[in-house]
């Protein structure tokens, strides 16, 4: 048994080695080299101010049209970029338009022009802008912000797209193949014996306990796809790679609205009734405690749900590159060898508590889903009236 | 600046909150270890609903 388990894993682990070798390829082939575009970096070309960490760090956390691992520069003095570009899918007033994102030579501040399809776009801030007609550069206002360009509508596979695309890929092949096992076989083997008791977990421990033994089936499968997607791309913002999804508003309001969605279409009648007629208190008071109630049911609950995760995610990148940081703004003070190694140990002990962070997370998104799903669709034996009295008497069977 | 003011009193708020509920619940575990799933889950439902407020309140007074 245990020899079969460490063949597994021993198959799993070359499985894992493989897979990222071809994933990391093209970065050598990736390199670029420009020196133009960076006139505001210091002249030996590294990262060593304050404000300059601060919007490195900035830049960071935001989505971006391409994969950008490291930058240095080399001996003849020129900026190299090691990353991979992504493609630019963008809807423009001459129809869609296609280009790969490496055409702005990793530009950000709309200096880079690339003309395609009888138009001219540049990239501001993350951002892809039209340039208006017979405009050939990019004029900015005092704030920063584009007065002959406009935005565009942008499908573009970024970063953010690369990484819910890779995970919901990886999940699927995972959970289709633990699904496969299970007809022939009673005990998953394989990588299915790590995803076995991790599914059971969120069924029982999540699902059955908050929603009820009645109900509990139906939603397991959003829960666990929440779980998955959640947990798994908390744990791919970790990696160099720097995926920063659930740290996006767009994707955990979306992850709200799903969970909105779910539990204002199955809440029962009981739920509804709840909302906005509360039984058991006065008649005057039901409805303050409607529009209380109703606040509560489709502002809140999924706002809550989506500041969380992403304040949470986003919190631990910005403390993380902070503390990575510490080797260049403390520099002075501690010399070279004391601000490494103060960075060093800050970051790994923070890294360690951002992977628990980004397990609780997940549960905590998905925990707070089945409690919201299980408000909408729990059953009550009473009614208004002998809401008290059946209290008192159930309390007293108890004691 | 005040807004940095008001984020830093949403910190020692949070803080506080966070304090009682992780305290009464240890509590909660040391009195009756048997029930220290529960607690818990709880625990961990209060401080997440905390948490939302308190990231709310810092997230609009950005």
């Amino acid at each position: 048994m245990t020899l079969q388990l460490m063949r597994d894993l021993q198959h799993y682990i070359r499985f894992s080695v493989f897979a990222i070798l071809i994933f990391t390829a093209p970065v050598a082939f990736a390199q670029e080299h420009d020196e133009a575009a960076h006139g505001d970096e210091h002249s030996d070309g590294m990262v060593d101010t304050k404000q300059e960490v601060d919007q490195y760090i900035l830049h960071h956390i935001q989505d971006s049209h391409d994969f950008h691992l490291f930058s240095y520069t080399n001996d003849a003095g020129e900026r190299v970029h090691v990353g991979f570009p992504l493609p630019v899918i963008i809807w423009t007033s001459n129809g869609l338009t296609t280009f790969m994102s490496s055409e702005f030579h990793h530009d950000d501040s709309g200096e880079v022009i690339v003309e395609k399809n009888g138009l001219k776009f540049a990239k501001l801030h993350s951002k892809i802008y039209e340039l208006e007609q017979g405009a050939s550069e990019v004029v900015l206002d005092e704030e920063d912000h584009a007065t002959n360009a406009h935005r565009v509508l942008d499908f573009s596979i970024t970063k953010s797209v690369v990484g819910i695309l890779l995970i919901g890929i990886l999940l699927f092949i995972w959970f289709r193949g633990l699904a496969k096992q299970y007809k022939t076989k009673k005990i998953p083997t394989g990588f299915g014996r790590v995803l076995e008791p991790l599914v059971i977990y969120v069924r029982d421990e999540i699902a059955r306990p908050n929603i009820g033994e009645k109900h509990y089936r139906k939603f397991t499968g959003y829960l666990l796809t929440v779980f998955f997607f959640i947990w798994l791309l908390n744990l791919a913002g970790l990696t160099p790679f720097g995926f920063n999804v659930t740290g996006q508003l767009a994707v955990t309001a979306a992850l709200a609205v799903f969970t909105l969605i779910i539990y204002t279409f199955s809440g029962n009648k009981e739920y509804w009734k709840h909302i906005l007629w509360m039984p058991g208190v006065p008649y005057l008071i039901r409805p303050v405690l409607a529009v209380i109630e109703l606040a509560g049911a489709f502002l809140i609950k999924p706002f809550s749900l989506l500041v969380r995760l992403f304040a949470n995610i986003s919190a631990g990148h910005i403390v993380v590159m902070s503390l990575i940081a510490i080797m260049f703004t403390l520099r002075e003070s501690l010399g070279t060898v004391g601000s490494t190694g103060l960075s060093l140990l800050l970051s790994f002990f923070i890294t360690l508590i951002e992977v628990l962070v980004a397990f609780l997370q997940a549960y905590i998104f998905t925990m707070l889903s089945a409690l919201f799903i299980g408000m909408a669709v729990a059953e009550h034996d009473h009614d208004d009236a002998h809401d008290v009295a059946e209290g008192a008497e159930r309390r007293a069977d108890v004691i | 600046m005040y807004n940095l003011i008001g984020a830093g009193l949403i910190v020692i708020g949070a803080g506080i909150g966070l304090g009682q509920i992780g305290g009464k619940a240890m509590e909660g575990i040391a009195r009756q270890p048997e029930a220290t799933g529960k607690i818990q889950t709880a625990m961990i439902i209060i401080a997440a609903l905390l948490e939302g407020l308190a990231f709310g309140a810092l997230f609009l007074g950005k």
